[in-house]
């Protein structure tokens, strides 16, 4: 069964299981690794992406759940945050605050923080800690915040 | 790469050639100072034989590339040891390019070597690959290119970068006096040019390298002074972000290739267990499903998507052979160490004075069991490892902390000689030992890619990972302490199960006259390997703790405890006040809140710290603030630095607040984040951090800040609540009572 979808823009049709995972759809189907797996439960957010515009875990997101959908990965942050060539302003902050370490976990974390912005474009500490769950074993966290603040008071 | 390099002469340090399309390559050959001989000399099997590490390569086009044979994990070394030869050469920084060294013999790294054998206590026997290494000799110890042992900076850096990039500045400026047939003193070498201020005459490194290739490198060349300094000790961004915040970063995980298939495995949930009988053949109608194979302890499911295989695995009817161990739980291996610990006075450790005498006669007497359960690493990249083997040769794309010793691994499981295995480093999504001391998941990609005519790709499920690591061990220690009038220790007794390294992670650092520290091994079924910090993140919470309930008994403040035992040892001292101070160590509190410090020294780095916390309505710790103060002798990068110790604190709170791994009917009984769980950005206390250059021997950073944060929490709870903390994670601890209790009698 074909099941068509649009990734950063691009409408891509797939003849796969309609129960497969998203993540796994994005990643050996169509080439795209920026999308990570973690844990495979929707417990760590490494596998963030934007579906309409909202953040989705995608190990546990079955494509028929998303067919038809706008589906945003890392690979296309930057232009869907409007950014003409390069990195969006958020990615910028991440490099500026060298947030990165190992850097596993970093497309789900800007794909989990641009969702919050768009909804929340000042938040709050309290604001982060709620809707950032996404897990970091190296521990950037200080540097996360401190970036989602560089780029909200900007 | 076609490097053409001269033969060095027996003394020789330095190795220097052209390179095709002209310019300078440089090397660090064996055969070196008299201080490292007989090191070096029991690692080359003849004359003429070498071996070389840190790479530098100045190009016509005037860029210095230089080879890190390192692994980056986050870390940051493949700035940071570019920074040091950079900052030797008198680098223009935007003209330096870093190349992670390919896991070729010529990359095998001398300086390591040298700095683990020549400096501490040996090779860390935490990193079994090259050892394993069918006809290993001497020299093939030196087959590694280990990130471990926060070693990278302290001895790559150190006794490689240094030293090869003092060495080309000196060629190069040897190269522009000869060729402009000037006095040396008269050549100077700033940001890739050379010149001759009376002539005018100037030229850039990439000019003169090829004529430098010609000049023989120094035996022993000169280093810069630190006030000399223009790129070390700067905040200089890292190479590896950029790629890290578009998802263009290549990790293990991410290796593609033209036909490649994907495997998932089921291992014997049971360590040391083994697959009895299986049938795939339900699993073998699946899409995409191509084989269902055995490999030992495991079956595995081979398809055309990783989804496919994993799902697949569920078909296959598996029976296992559990080797007996399916009765060992969590609570038969603790009263398995206790009966060790009580029938055996084990191996000395530390033998000093007479504990036993000071303990008889003692004033007043204390004692207290400590217990630390087993913990997983849970890299955040689950373990992953491709291999293609075809007309006997292998090619591997992985993501190791010992790529050449990966690599030896692969040649050893496929039976082939080291020379046929072509391994592709790939960054590490999360190192902290678990990719370098044990690498089982690449073994198990090798013998399942001998099985299939076709590169394979075998990624591990979160829950093989959470149930299939190579755990930090569960250990128990005992103490008994003995106090004079003055409340001063007179007598340190300490008994602990497994002697693991560091050698010194037991040790303390106090003045107490009397010490007998031993250790009984008792082995379990369960694999252990290198987390984080090793046996210093285990030991310090325990003698962390215990310090400080002596403290309290005899009735002294903590800090003040602390201060008065270490007045012989100067930097301790200087970094445990630092801590204090900016801690705030005695200040003021918000109600409900109490602070806890702890002090560790390890890999050459000390580091005190402060944490302040409170108690939520549900009796969990909050840690509101951490003050880190720590001596690493000399700063490289910073920024680094700092990000450095945020992480090892995040990492260890993690393991004080939650990190639980049980073992029942043989097995691990968590699986998954939910039952393993993490610190997130909620947890997360403000971190400060505040560097000493104290001028001693540069220690590592990756570790050093995580083995005192469960002490400095946990002392914390007890300044709380009176509840004193003997065994981990805090999680399990009943704190409400306590809290309640604590507030009452306020």
């Amino acid at each position: 069964m074909a099941i068509t979808l649009k990734v950063n823009g691009v409408e891509q049709t797939l003849d796969v299981e309609p129960d497969m995972p998203l993540l796994w759809a994005l990643r050996d189907e169509l080439g795209m690794t920026g999308t990570k797996f973690g844990c495979g439960i929707a417990a760590c957010g490494a596998c963030t992406v934007h579906v309409d515009g909202q953040a989705m875990r995608s190990c546990v997101t079955p494509l028929a759940a998303v067919e038809g959908s706008d589906i945003t990965t890392i690979e296309g942050l930057a232009k869907a945050l409007g950014a003409e060539e390069g990195l969006s302003a958020l990615q910028a902050a991440w490099v500026a605050e060298q947030v990165p370490q190992c850097g596993y976990c970093q497309s789900g974390m800007l794909m989990a923080v641009s969702s919050l912005l768009k909804e929340n474009p000042k938040p709050t500490d309290a604001d982060i800690d709620a809707a950032i769950t996404n897990i970091c074993r190296c521990g950037t966290y200080p540097r996360i915040r401190a970036a989602i603040h560089a780029v909200t008071t900007a | 790469m076609a490097f053409d390099l001269k033969k060095p002469t027996r003394r020789q340090l330095l190795i220097a050639g052209g390179v095709a399309g002209g310019g300078l390559v440089l090397g660090y050959a064996v055969m070196g100072s008299n201080k490292q001989e007989k090191v070096r000399a029991a690692l080359v099997n003849g004359e003429g034989e070498m071996m070389l590490g840190t790479w530098l390569k100045i190009s016509p086009d005037n860029v210095i590339t230089v080879y890190v044979p390192h692994s980056e994990m986050g870390q940051g070394v493949h700035t940071s040891l570019p920074m040091m030869a950079a900052e030797e050469m008198n680098a223009d920084w935007s003209l330096v390019r870093m190349e992670q060294a390919p896991a070729q013999q010529v990359f095998k790294n001398d300086a390591l070597a040298t700095g683990f054998l020549g400096n501490e206590m040996g090779f860390p026997k935490v990193f079994p690959g090259f050892i394993e290494f069918a006809g290993s000799t001497a020299a093939d110890f030196m087959h590694l290119q280990v990130t471990g042992g926060s070693s990278s900076v302290r001895y790559t850096g150190q006794l490689g970068m240094r030293v090869a990039g003092a060495a080309a500045l000196d060629m190069l400026r040897r190269a522009a006096a000869k060729s402009w047939n000037v006095p040396l003193s008269e050549v100077v070498a700033d940001k890739n040019i050379l010149t001759h201020a009376a002539s005018g005459k100037s030229a850039t490194y990439g000019e003169m390298a090829s004529a430098a290739a010609e000049i023989s490198p120094p035996s022993d060349p000169v280093l810069k002074a630190k006030a000399d300094y223009t790129i070390v000790g700067q905040p200089i961004p890292r190479f590896d972000i950029p790629s890290k915040v578009n998802g263009t970063a290549q990790y293990g995980i991410d290796a593609r290739l033209p036909g490649m298939l994907y495997a998932a495995i089921a291992p014997c949930p049971v360590f040391g267990g083994d697959v009895a009988s299986f049938d795939g053949s339900a699993a073998l109608n699946r899409r995409g499903v191509k084989k269902v194979i055995q490999i030992p302890g495991a079956v595995a499911v081979v398809a055309d998507s990783y989804w496919r295989a994993k799902e697949a695995l569920s078909d296959v009817k598996i029976a296992y052979d559990l080797k007996g161990n399916e009765a060992v739980s969590s609570d038969t291996i603790y009263a398995q160490y206790d009966k060790a610990l009580a029938e055996d006075n084990g191996s000395a450790d530390v033998e000093k004075g007479d504990a036993a005498a000071a303990l008889q006669g003692a004033e007043r007497f204390f004692e207290a069991d400590y217990k630390v359960p087993y913990l997983a690493h849970a890299c955040m990249e689950p373990m992953n490892c491709t291999v293609h083997i075809k007309d006997g040769k292998a090619e591997v794309w992985v993501g190791a902390q010992d790529a050449l010793g990966a690599a030896a691994f692969v040649a050893k499981t496929a039976g082939l000689s080291l020379d046929d295995v072509t391994l592709h480093p790939l960054m590490l999504g999360g190192g902290f030992g678990r990719r370098g001391s044990t690498i089982d998941f690449i073994e198990q990609a090798t013998q399942i890619a001998m099985q299939v005519d076709a590169p394979v790709k075998l990624v591990w499920s979160r829950e093989n990972d959470v149930q299939h690591d190579c755990y930090r061990p569960a250990i128990t220690s005992k103490f008994q302490a003995a106090l004079d009038a003055d409340g001063n220790p007179v007598a340190w007794h300490n008994r602990y199960i497994g002697k693991n390294e560091p050698a010194d992670a037991a040790h303390i650092p106090y003045a107490v006259e009397n010490q007998s520290i031993r250790y009984v091994e008792s082995e379990t079924h369960v694999p252990f390997g290198a987390w984080r910090s090793v046996a210093h993140s285990q030991h310090t919470f325990f003698t962390e703790s215990f310090i400080d309930e002596l403290a309290h008994a005899a009735g002294k403040d903590p800090f003040v405890y602390r201060r008065d035992l270490l007045k012989d040892q100067p930097r301790h001292l200087a970094v445990l006040e630092l801590a204090a101070e900016k801690g705030n160590w005695g200040g003021p509190l918000e109600k409900g809140r109490a602070r806890g410090i702890a002090i560790q020294q390890s890999f050459q780095s000390i580091v005190a710290e402060v944490a302040e916390i409170s108690l939520g309505d549900d009796g969990r710790v909050k840690v509101h603030k951490v003050v880190a103060a720590v001596d690493c002798g000399e700063v490289i990068n910073p920024d680094t630095a700092v990000a450095q110790v945020e992480s090892g604190i995040v990492y260890g709170l993690t393991a004080a607040l939650y990190g639980d791994i049980t073992i029942e009917q043989g097995a691990v009984v968590q699986s998954n984040f939910p039952d393993y769980q993490m610190v997130t950005l909620a947890d997360m206390p403000v971190i400060e951090t505040h560097l000493i250059e104290s001028g001693a021997a540069i220690g590592g950073l990756g570790e050093p800040a995580t083995p005192p944060i469960a002490a400095a929490v946990s002392n914390a709870v007890f300044a709380l609540t009176g509840k004193r903390i003997r065994k981990l994670p805090l999680m399990n601890h009943d704190l409400t009572t306590a809290g309640k209790f604590a507030q009452a009698a306020d």
